[in-house]
């Protein structure tokens, strides 16, 4: 376990150094949600109908902003090379840098949702259901979203084809993220749309870890 | 027993399958054309016009085969590819790349010709159906497999990246069917009821048969496209400048 935690302080650490690169994915998360009213109108039932959607389009393209980061400066630098001959298994090390990137670019989305979702005009009970639904879903887009990190480093025009690769992959967080909060506010109960986002996390968290370092390994040779 | 598996291996290796596969496109190709021929003639002159949707439901012809070959290819790209990653294997990963276009192709058809059928059918060219929904995702990791082995130089590092692309696609798909599916259905309940009713023979017949002409087309088209992928790859060898068409 020391090993990723220690892998986590270090990204944090360096993250505190250089604040912006965390607070540009969260303040574009902002915006990009508060752009859908002016673009829409502030019609109340429309906004509360097309709330949840909105704040997941958004949680996904925040969370794409911060991908491309998550390996290049260790691969750029040599550090990356060091962690995969190093003698803890690469696999751990590769969890933790998820899980740092989780906590700097997926954790602050879910704090910061619930006062976008009054804007939305959700009631009490809605937010809650956002904010477990993210709470279960980030950590899965950080997962998934790490195998196409190691898969496009170091790669001719990556960040494009980072979001070709990975986008099409997030559409079942998607639904059933977004999908939870609509059910619930019509009634319906959001319980088996956040089982089935706890259910692709479980398998996430078991099996992107070993597609991650096997694309790193690619990406060393 | 030995014996075997090196005859087996023996076309493992670019060398020995290049003329293999230059015998083998002919043969397909002619599968494909006797197909094709009687495919389309059980399609256009024998199947009967449909009660419901008249003449326009011939294009299930081309459709549905399309969208068959769409996902089958997927299929056989993701198994050439754990092949190439797991044994390390180079024409395996050809093979996966060869298939990706003829994949996207099938895909892109696929869509193409169900706006075409949908717009009488249904009146609208496209609905948020799941099988239409994951058929439309299905051709987005048609692409990206394809822009990611573009976009890497060194051929060996893009077979592998690709190989993963494949096999991640491959674990999702299902994946992704099902929460298309089960949101379409929470979210409107069905619109569009596919249930085929009763076709007549030789309508599945017309249709089985351009499902093997288009199959066949596959095969050859994407055996000419791993030759070329081989005599590119394979250029500095000896064997390749001695081939008489380098020659000439």
């Amino acid at each position: 376990m020391s090993p990723i935690l220690a892998i986590v302080r270090r990204d944090l650490l360096m993250v505190m150094r250089r604040k912006s690169e965390v607070l540009t994915a969260l303040f574009f998360f902002v915006i990009v949600t508060s752009l859908f009213p002016l673009g829409i109108g502030p019609e109340p039932t429309l906004l509360r109908k097309i709330a949840p959607g909105v704040l997941w389009v958004a949680a996904l393209l925040a969370t794409m902003l911060g991908l491309q980061r998550m390996f290049a400066a260790d691969h750029a630098d040599g550090t990356l090379e060091q962690m995969a001959i190093s003698p803890t298994p690469l696999v751990m090390l590769v969890v933790g840098k998820i899980g740092a990137h989780w906590l700097v670019s997926g954790l602050p989305l879910v704090l910061v949702a619930p006062v976008l979702g009054i804007q939305f005009d959700l009631d009490a009970s809605a937010l809650g259901v956002l904010v477990v639904a993210l709470l279960l879903g980030t950590p899965l887009l950080s997962l998934i979203g790490s195998i196409g990190a190691a898969l496009t480093l170091g790669v001719r025009g990556g960040g494009v084809l980072l979001s070709l690769l990975v986008l099409p992959l997030f559409i079942p967080a998607l639904i059933f993220g977004a999908g939870a909060v609509e059910a619930h506010i019509s009634g319906l109960g959001a319980g088996g749309h956040l089982s089935l986002l706890a259910a692709m996390l479980a398998l996430a968290v078991f099996f992107a870890p070993w597609a991650t370092t096997a694309a790193l390994r690619i990406a060393l040779e | 027993m030995s014996n075997r598996l090196i005859n087996w291996f023996r076309f493992a290796s670019p060398h020995n399958f290049y003329p293999l596969a230059g015998k083998m496109i002919p043969v397909f190709w002619a599968l494909a054309a006797l197909f094709g021929i009687a495919g389309l003639w059980m399609g256009f002159f024998v199947a009967p016009t449909d009660a419901q949707q008249g003449e326009g439901y011939r294009i299930i012809f081309v459709h549905v085969p399309a969208s068959w070959l769409s996902m089958f290819i997927y299929m056989v790209m993701a198994t050439w590819s754990a092949i190439g990653l797991s044994l390390n294997a180079r024409l395996s990963s050809m093979m996966a790349q060869a298939l990706a276009p003829t994949g996207a192709l099938m895909a892109f058809l696929s869509l193409w010709t169900g706006a075409f059928w949908g717009k009488p059918m249904w009146g609208t060219w496209w609905v948020w159906d799941a099988r239409l929904t994951s058929e439309l995702i299905l051709f987005f990791l048609y692409l990206g497999f394809m822009a990611l082995q573009a976009s890497i130089d060194d051929p060996r590092r893009a077979d592998k990246a690709g190989a993963i692309v494949a096999l991640v696609g491959a674990v999702n798909v299902p994946i992704i069917y099902f929460s298309v599916k089960w949101w379409n259905t929470l979210h409107q309940g069905s619109s569009v009821n596919l249930a085929k009713s009763s076709m007549a023979v030789t309508m599945l017949w017309g249709m089985l048969l351009m499902a093997l002409c288009m199959w066949m087309y596959s095969v050859a088209i994407a055996l000419t496209r791993v030759r070329t992928i081989i005599l590119e790859r394979e250029a500095h060898t000896e064997w390749v400048l001695q081939l008489d068409e380098v020659k000439a």
